[in-house]
Order: structure tokens, then sequence, then C-alpha cells
């Protein structure tokens, strides 16, 4: 037995006979179980070592061989793992409810199984490979069936697409300048096409226009699920090649990069969701927001800015999944998302209308959820460093905030008379009321987080250190 | 002679990725396409072993291949762009533009890649400026997915003299029959609405 089979293999072949499952329930349950038990796995079985259950005696090995190069996954991989794990174990289980099961149940345990092979595989460089190969799989996911692919859709497969061949060729030459680092030349053609491949990949600005589209065209509770596991992915694979690489990582204008496209991002996004009138397209500012802040994080350019990116992963899902859902909640009544018309929805659907209004405010840092501690110390990092970058961060903050205020007014402008009601169902019931509940703990108790920090250092070999 | 075939592949590349962006026909495109897996094939076998080139051919046949069925069982496809000039001698002259642009660049970009012989790289650059091209002036999905699969035969030509990884041969030939499975899907999806 080894890890990649463990970690990879697995989910895939469930993934597959998921697929063939008829009960959409049956299949939110089967592949959020699997997913939490890869995760308790992962956050507990140790790995290259031997294991004694009676007379049986078992060891996880690291590697897996394919076709001449291997898959690898350590020990020190193993808390990432058990983070993406778990995460998409809480967005499978509750895709019933949310009405999507049928098909993100099975392809979103496959598509994070190819995601956590683009992390394993070696050279890391083929990362990419992997995850166009993700991303083809997304693709039936995000149609609706019987309409015609969206623009937001063929343009998410255009952009994703495109971003294959520079990073390929890039590695290429990256390997070059190992060989001669002194060839400035090379160095910055290699730079400028690494540059582009992750802006396509990141869907850094104006790549990003696909974001708020495919927001708008597809059930939000897919959308937002595609919105998490990407470009962390793509955040964890460009991090790859920060610590792979010494040039990469020191040099000086990496963090002034960073941080001028992060502020970009997140005041791009903050001003666009000021001014929105649609919940779907509302989430996807705030999810480009995200991407800025975490390249905010990076740009610290020390172990507090590994860290506090790692750390933003757990808020993030829990804050975008909350979201999502909320709105699906609201999207199986009201198919259209324009605040139009979902005003005074607040009255019939209490409980979704606070998750969506509490969980895009968590997203902003607000005070006693749970995106504010890990924002908090962000700010205070970065006000430390760069005060101008830091008031960027407050304007697009205050422009997600604005977009979080007016939702709550539409949502609770109904007519004087309107009764109170709720007609969440009573998954959606419980599902809103956990959500909610960890939503407020994880921001009153930051601190059960610190077994996960304790862990981290291993990740990177270069990076924080 | 090879020199003549190596040229000759090259102008099969340009025919093939010109008129997949000028004619509307999805048999011809299909042939079109097809015959750009041929020229690949030929181009990657001078530096490949033929068994190993011969993959980027069956790949792309079979890309083809799943597209032309799915073709086959669809409702007549509409060829109106609703956001672009419609003539077919202006998408010619798009196709002039970009064999212009990789002529301006396929000399630089050999001398840059130094490994990657002329041919293939002139094969190479002009699948990928005419992909890119065709890429640009479709909103039609089954369009979209063979202009993806124009630019990236490109890439490959390319890619195979500078990585000659069989996982990563293996990887690239999944995303070529993925990127068709998702053009098929597009194909059985209805059209667009024609926004007039």
């Amino acid at each position: 037995m080894n890890a990649p089979v463990i970690w990879i293999l697995l989910p895939l072949a469930a993934a597959f006979l998921i697929w063939f499952v008829r009960s959409s329930n049956l299949q939110a349950w089967l592949a959020g179980c699997i997913s939490l038990a890869l995760a308790l796995l992962a956050w507990m079985l140790p790995l290259d070592t031997v294991l004694t259950l009676g007379s049986l005696s078992l060891k996880v090995a690291t590697t897996l061989d394919v076709l001449g190069r291997r898959f690898l996954l350590a020990n020190a991989d193993m808390p990432l793992l058990a983070i993406i794990y778990a995460t998409t174990a809480a967005w499978l289980v509750v895709s019933d409810a949310a009405g999507t099961a049928r098909r993100l149940a099975p392809v979103g345990l496959a598509v994070t199984a190819l995601l956590v092979a683009a992390q394993a595989v070696e050279p890391f460089l083929y990362a990419s490979l992997l995850i166009e190969l993700a991303i083809l799989l997304t693709i039936p996911l995000l149609m609706i069936k019987g309409k015609p692919a969206g623009r937001g859709l063929l343009r998410f497969l255009i952009l994703q697409t495109l971003a294959l061949p520079f990073i390929l060729f890039s590695g290429w030459l990256l390997a070059g300048i190992e060989a001669s680092p002194s060839d400035l030349v090379l160095v910055q053609q290699t730079a400028i096409l690494l540059g582009l491949g992750f802006t396509l990949l990141l869907s850094i600005f104006p790549f990003s226009s696909w974001i708020p589209m495919l927001a708008e065209e597809t059930p939000v509770y897919k959308a937002g699920f595609i919105f998490w596991l990407l470009p962390t992915s793509a955040l964890l694979f460009g991090l790859g090649f920060m610590d792979h690489y010494a040039w990469i990582r020191e040099a000086p204008e990496l963090a002034v990069i960073l941080q001028a496209i992060g502020a970009v991002m997140i005041v791009s996004g903050g001003v666009w969701a000021a001014f929105q009138r649609h919940l779907g397209r509302l989430l996807g500012f705030s999810v480009m927001a995200e991407i800025g802040l975490s390249l905010l994080a990076l740009s610290l350019g020390n172990q507090a800015g590994i860290e506090l990116f790692i750390l933003m992963l757990i808020p993030r899902s829990l804050g975008l999944a909350l979201w999502a859902f909320s709105i699906s909640a609201l999207e199986t009544v009201q198919p259209s998302l324009r605040f139009s018309a979902v005003k005074g929805m607040a009255r019939t659907h209490p409980l979704a209308s606070a998750g969506i209004v509490l969980a895009s405010l968590s997203l902003t840092g607000f005070p006693l959820l749970a995106g504010f501690p890990v924002r908090q110390a962000l700010w205070a990092q970065l006000a430390a460093q760069s005060p101008a970058i830091a008031a960027l961060l407050l304007a697009g903050t205050l422009g997600l905030v604005a977009g979080a205020v007016r939702t709550l007014a539409v949502l609770v402008a109904a007519p004087g008379r309107t009764t109170w009601e709720t007609r969440e169902t009573l998954p959606q019931r419980i599902t809103l009321g956990l959500g909610l509940g960890i939503l407020f703990l994880m921001g009153s108790f930051p601190q059960w987080t610190a077994p996960l920090l304790a862990r981290l250092p291993g990740l990177f070999e270069h990076l924080g250190r | 002679m090879v020199i003549f075939l190596d040229w000759f592949s090259v102008l099969l590349l340009m025919g093939a990725a010109a008129g997949l962006l000028v004619l509307r026909n999805w048999r011809w495109s299909l042939i079109l396409l097809a015959a750009i897996y041929l020229g690949v094939f030929w181009l990657v076998s001078r530096h490949w072993p033929v068994g190993m080139a011969a993959v980027k051919l069956v790949t792309g046949w079979m890309a083809a291949a799943v597209l032309g069925i799915s073709q086959m069982n669809a409702p007549a496809e509409d060829t109106f762009e609703p956001a672009w000039p419609e003539g077919r001698a202006f998408r010619l002259l798009v196709a002039g533009l970009a064999v212009a642009v990789t002529a301006a660049i396929a000399p630089a970009v050999t001398g840059w890649l130094g490994v990657v012989p002329a041919p293939a790289a002139w094969g190479g650059a002009l699948l990928i400026s005419l992909g890119v091209a065709h890429l640009g002036m479709t909103a039609r999905p089954m369009r979209v997915a063979l202009g993806l699969l124009t630019l990236l035969a490109g890439f490959e030509t390319v890619y195979a003299f500078l990585e000659g990884s069989i996982l990563v041969t293996a990887l690239l030939a999944g995303i070529n029959l993925g990127l068709a499975l998702v053009g098929a899907y597009f194909i059985h999806a209805p059209e667009p609405e024609v926004e007039t």
C-alpha cells in the first residue's frame, strides 16, 4: 500500500462508482464520508512507518511510480491533505440539500483527487497538466442540462487551458536558469512566461471576468465549489515554484508584484461588489478579492505570510460554502438571483438570508466571524510593511462590506404586513444552523487551529524559513 | 527528401489550420483537424520514436472521431456568428494576418528554443497563432473546442522537442481527448441564443 494509491487512486475509483449510484442523497453521503475518512487518515496515519495490528503489519509507502515519473505524498504533505479532504467532505455531504449532489458528489471527489495528484507529481511542473485535466472534468458539472454552454464557462475553459503552454514552456526554461543563473535575458523571458501562465491560471485581472459570469450562469453551489478548489490548487502550485526556485523566492521584485496584483484584485472585486445587483455575481467578486488576499499574504515573504495563507483556507472555504449553500436554498424557489427577484426573501427564508449576509461579512473579516482572526493578523502585518497596500485593502474591503449591507437591505425589504416564516427544508435548516454556528465559533476561538499550525512547517522545504 | 517532407508538413499544417478557421462545414472541419494531427505526427516523429509520435496521431484522430460522431447525432449546426463579421473573406484575412505574424516570430522562436528545428518551430507557431485567432473569432462552443485542439497541437509540436517524458505524453493525450469530449458535450447542448 502506498499514499498516492490511498489519496489519489482510491477516491478516483470511488468517484467513478458513486456516479452510478441512483440516490442523490446516498451519493452525497458516500462522497462526503469517503472524503472525511481520507482527511482523518491524512491526519492520523504515519507514512513510512510499520504499523502493527495484531498479527498484521502494515507500512504505507510515500511514492508511486507511473510511466517513469513518480507521485510523492510525504508526511509533511498530510496536514494540507487533511484540510483539502475535510473541506471537500463538508462541501459534498450537504450537496444533496443544496440540490446539486447528482453530479457534484462524484465529480467533486474526482476533481479533488486530481488536484491532490497535482500536488504529488514529480517533477512538480507536471501539475499544470493534472490541473487542466481537473478543469476539463468540471465542465460537465458546470453545464446545466438542456441549456447551452454559457459565455462564462467558455471563457473559463479557454483561459485556464491557455495557461498550460505558458507554464510548461517556462518550466523548461527554468531548467536552463538552473544551469546558468547569470543569464539575465533568460531569467526575464522565463519570468514573463511564468507570470502570464499564473495570471491566466489564477484568474488575475483582467482574466477574472469568467468568475462572476460563471457564478451567474450556473448553480451557485457548484460554482462555489470550483471557486474554492481551483484557485487554492493553483496558489499551492505557485507556492511550489517559489519553494523550488531560489531566484523567484529571493527576487526583490516578487513582493512588490504580488502586492500590486493582490491590491488590484481586492480593489476591483470590492468596487464591483459594491455596485452589484445579483447574488451569484456578488459571490464571484468576493472570490476575486479572496485570490488577491492570498497573494497579499504571500507577499509578506516570511513564515507568518505562509501560515496566514494556509490558515485562510479554512474560513474561506467555510464562508464560501455557507454563502453558496444559502444562495442555493433561495435558488430552489427563486431561480433568478437578481436583487429585484429576491427582495424580501428574508421573511420566508430567514436562515438562508442570514447565511448569505453573515458568510459574506465573514469573508470581509467582520469581527466575531470566522474570517476575522486571520484577516486581523494580515492587516497588522501588511500595515507594518506597506501602509499604502493596507489602505487599498481597506478600500476593497469596504466595497465588499457595502455589497453585504446592500444584500441585507434587499433581503429584508418586504412589505410591512408580510409574516415571518421558515420555508427552508429540514436538511437545509440543519446545515445552515451548523454553518452559522461554526462561523461564530471559529471567529471566537481561533486558537483551535493551533494544532494545524504546529504541523505546517514541513510543508515547504524553503519557504517561510 | 526528408527535409522536403518536413516543410511539406508545415504547409499542410498552415493550410489545414487556416481552412479550419475559414470553413464552417463540420465535416470539412474534422477532416482538416485530422490533417493537422498528421502533420504534427510527421514533425514529431523526426525527434521521437515513431511509436511515441503515433500517440499524437492516434489521439488526435480519436478526438476528431469523437467530435464527428457527436456532430452526426446532433441537430444541424448553426454557423451564424452573432458577434463577429460573418464573411469568409474576413476570416481568410484574419488567417492571413495570423500567418504573417507567425512568419515574423517563427525565426525568433527557432533561435530562442535552440533545440527545436525550424520546420517544427514554424509548424507549432502557425498552429498556435491560427488556434488563438480561431478562439478570438467564435462564440460557438464546438468551434471553441476546435480552436483549443489546434492551439494545443501547436504547443505539443514544439514541446515534443523539449520534453520526452512518457507521463507528459500520456497526460497531454488525456487532455486532448478530454477537450474532444467536452466539445462533444457542447455539441449536444442546445446552441446559444443568437443576439441580433
